[in-house]
C-alpha cells in the first residue's frame, strides 16, 4: 500500500464524519466583451456566456466530486462588476432587466448564486453607480440568485462615506421588500475587496482578472474542531501546530480539486481561499472550534485571542499547502449560519461590539447579523463604518452583511431558512451617530498607505 | 499515446467503514471482477472502534465509468450496512505526501 490505512481513514473520516467539503467552486467570468449598444443584444450576450460557462462548471464539478469522493457544495459564477459594463445603459429599468436575465441564466445552468452585481466606489461614484445603488433593493427583491456588492474604500484611497451613508437606507429598503429582511443576505459592503473572492455574496470577477478563472473555497471547521478536541491538554504553541497540519491537508484537497476542475473547464486556475466556512449543521461550526480551545462560549474574554490563534495557524498551514492562496482567506463567523455563534448570542455571551473586535483578527466580523427592524439607517451606516474603518487603517479586507429584520425587536428569534440559519435579533446601541454620518465625504487614506 | 501511457495504472482507493462481517471482500471483489477492475492490495484494521478496510484497485481497464463503480458499491454498502467510499489516489497523494 502506498499509504497507511490510518492515512486513508483520516481522509475518509474528514469527509464522511467531519463535513470536510469544497464549499464553493466559483467561476469568475469576464462579461466586458458582451457589451452592445443594442440593449437586448447585450442581454442575450450576457445570458449566453453565463449559461455556457455555468453548464460546464456544474457538469465538470459533478465528475470531480465522484472521482475524489468529496462533496462540492456550491457551484457559482462571479461576473465583472456590473457597473463597469452598464455605464451607457444606466437606467433603473435596464439594471433591473439585466439582473433578471442574469438570474435566469443562473437558474438555467443550475448555478446557485451569481455575484458581481455591484460597483467599485471606493473613492467616488459615477451617476450610473448612484442609480445602481438606488435600484439594488429592487434587484434583490426581484431575483433569487443575484448577489450585490460595493467596495466602499481602500487603504490607499480612504473610505467613501457618501456610499456608506446611503447603504444604511438601502439596506432598510431591501429588508422591507423581502421576507424577514433576508434579501440583505445577498448584499456585502467591503473595503479592500479582493477581486478573486470565491465566497458569496461578495464575489465578483475583478477588472484585473483574466477572461475566466476558477476560484475555490474550502470548508473544514469540523475537521479542525475534531483535532482540537483530541488535543485538549496541549499548550497554545502545540495547538497551533496541530491546526496547521490539518489545514495543510484540507487546503491540498482544495488545490487538487481546483486545478483539475479548471483544466477540465478549460480556464485558468485562480486561487484557493483558505477561509474556514461554517454551516448551521451540527459540528460544522467555527464557534465550536473556539469552544474546544477551552472557552465556555464564544464571546467570552479570550475569544479574540482564540480567533487570532486559529487564524494564524490556518494561514500558515494553508500558505504551505498552496502557492495560490487568495480571496479573503480569513475565517468566516457568520452568526446565523453558524449554530454555535447563534447559540452564543442567545446566551448573551456574544454581542455586536465583540464581533467588531473579532474583525481585527479575522476578516468579516459583522456577517449575517440580524438587528432590530427599527434601527435608524444612520445607525446601520455607522455600524458598517466602524467595521470598515478597521480594514482601512489596518490594510486588510473587512466587510459587513447586516440584516435589519422588519417588525422584530432585540431578542426575538428569526429563521432565515436552510443554510442561512437562524438566530436571535441582536441589540444595537441606542445612542445616535447620525450627525457624524450625515457629514459624508471621504475618510482620507491613512498615513500608513504612503509607502512609496 | 505511448506504450508507457497504455501500461500506466489508474489507481483508486475503496475504503469500507463499519462492522466486520462475512462476505464483504467477496461481494466487493465479485462486483469489481464484473467491471474488469483489478485488485492491487487490501489491508484492514480496527481504528476508533470502526472496522476499516482499504482496497487499492486499478480501474484503467474498467468496462464502466467511475460513477457506475460508485453506484455499484453504494448498493452493496446499503445492503450490508457499511459506508463505502471511492476516491482516486491523487487526493491521498496531495493530502499526505509533500
Amino acid at each position: 500500500m502506498p499509504f497507511s490505512i490510518e492515512e486513508i481513514y483520516e481522509t475518509a473520516r474528514m469527509i464522511l464524519f467531519e463535513k470536510l467539503d469544497i464549499r464553493t467552486t466559483t467561476l469568475g467570468v469576464n462579461i466586458k466583451d458582451c457589451i452592445h449598444s443594442n440593449f437586448s443584444r447585450f442581454q442575450k450576450n450576457v445570458h449566453k456566456k453565463i449559461v455556457r460557462y455555468g453548464k460546464s462548471l456544474v457538469k465538470n464539478a459533478r465528475e470531480i466530486e465522484i472521482k475524489y469522493g468529496i462533496p462540492i457544495v456550491n457551484k457559482r459564477i462571479s461576473i465583472t462588476p456590473i457597473s463597469l459594463v452598464m455605464e451607457t445603459h444606466a437606467t433603473s429599468k435596464k439594471y433591473l432587466d439585466m439582473a433578471k436575465i442574469i438570474d435566469l441564466a443562473a437558474k438555467e445552468s443550475e448555478i446557485d448564486y451569481i455575484g458581481g452585481f455591484g460597483a467599485l466606489v471606493h473613492k467616488g461614484m459615477t451617476e450610473a453607480e448612484k442609480i445602481l445603488i438606488d435600484c439594488m433593493p429592487d434587484v434583490i427583491a426581484s431575483t433569487e440568485r443575484v448577489c450585490c456588492f460595493l467596495n466602499a474604500g481602500t487603504t490607499s484611497s480612504g473610505m467613501n462615506m457618501d456610499v456608506v451613508k446611503i447603504v444604511g437606507e438601502m439596506l432598510n429598503k431591501t429588508a422591507r421588500k423581502t421576507h424577514n429582511g433576508i434579501g440583505c443576505a445577498r448584499f456585502v459592503i467591503f473595503v479592500n475587496a479582493p477581486e478573486d473572492n470565491p465566497f458569496m455574496a461578495g464575489a465578483f470577477h475583478g477588472p484585473g482578472e483574466s477572461e475566466a478563472s476558477l476560484n475555490i473555497g474550502i470548508s473544514g471547521p469540523g475537521a479542525v474542531r475534531s483535532v482540537v478536541e483530541k488535543n485538549r491538554e496541549c499548550d497554545m504553541t502545540e495547538l497551533s501546530e496541530i491546526i496547521k497540519r490539518t489545514v495543510f491537508k484540507i487546503t491540498r484537497a482544495g488545490e487538487l480539486v481546483g486545478r483539475e476542475l479548471a483544466k477540465k473547464i478549460g480556464v485558468s486556475f485562480g486561487i484557493v481561499d483558505i477561509s474556514l466556512a461554517p454551516t448551521p449543521s451540527p459540528g460544522d461550526s467555527v464557534a465550536e472550534i473556539i469552544e474546544a480551545f477551552g472557552i465556555e462560549k464564544i464571546g467570552a474574554p479570550g475569544s479574540t485571542l482564540a480567533i487570532a490563534l486559529l487564524m494564524d495557524a490556518v494561514k500558515k498551514g494553508g500558505a504551505m499547502a498552496s502557492g495560490n492562496v487568495g480571496g479573503l482567506s480569513g475565517t468566516f463567523i457568520p452568526v446565523s449560519e453558524d449554530a454555535g455563534m447563534a447559540e452564543a448570542v442567545a446566551s448573551k455571551a456574544l454581542n455586536i461590539e465583540k464581533l467588531e473586535a473579532f474583525t481585527a483578527v479575522c476578516s468579516v466580523g459583522l456577517d449575517m447579523i440580524a438587528i432590530p427592524g427599527d434601527t435608524p439607517p444612520d445607525t446601520i451606516s455607522a455600524i458598517i463604518a466602524d467595521e470598515l474603518a478597521i480594514g482601512i487603517i489596518n490594510n486588510k479586507t473587512t466587510a459587513a452583511r447586516i440584516i435589519p429584520v422588519p417588525g422584530k425587536k432585540a431578542g426575538e428569534k428569526v429563521n432565515f431558512g436552510g443554510l442561512l440559519g437562524k438566530m436571535p435579533v441582536m441589540p444595537v446601541n441606542k445612542f445616535s451617530s447620525s450627525k457624524f454620518i450625515k457629514r459624508g465625504g471621504r475618510l482620507p487614506s491613512p498615513v500608513t498607505s504612503l509607502r512609496n | 499515446m505511448t506504450q508507457g501511457d497504455i501500461m500506466k495504472k489508474e489507481l483508486v482507493f475503496i475504503t469500507v467503514i463499519g462492522k466486520d462481517k462475512k462476505g464483504i471482500v467477496a461481494r466487493i471483489s465479485m462486483t469489481l471482477f464484473k467491471r474488469n477492475i483489478n485488485i492491487e492490495d487490501i489491508t484492514q484494521k480496527i481504528i476508533e472502534d470502526h472496522f476499516i478496510m482499504a482496497m487499492l484497485v486499478d480501474i484503467k481497464q474498467a468496462n464502466c465509468s467511475v460513477e457506475t463503480i460508485v453506484k455499484d458499491l453504494e448498493k452493496i454498502g446499503k445492503q450490508m450496512g457499511l459506508i463505502i467510499q471511492v476516491q482516486h489516489e491523487n487526493i491521498f497523494k496531495m493530502m499526505h505526501r509533500i
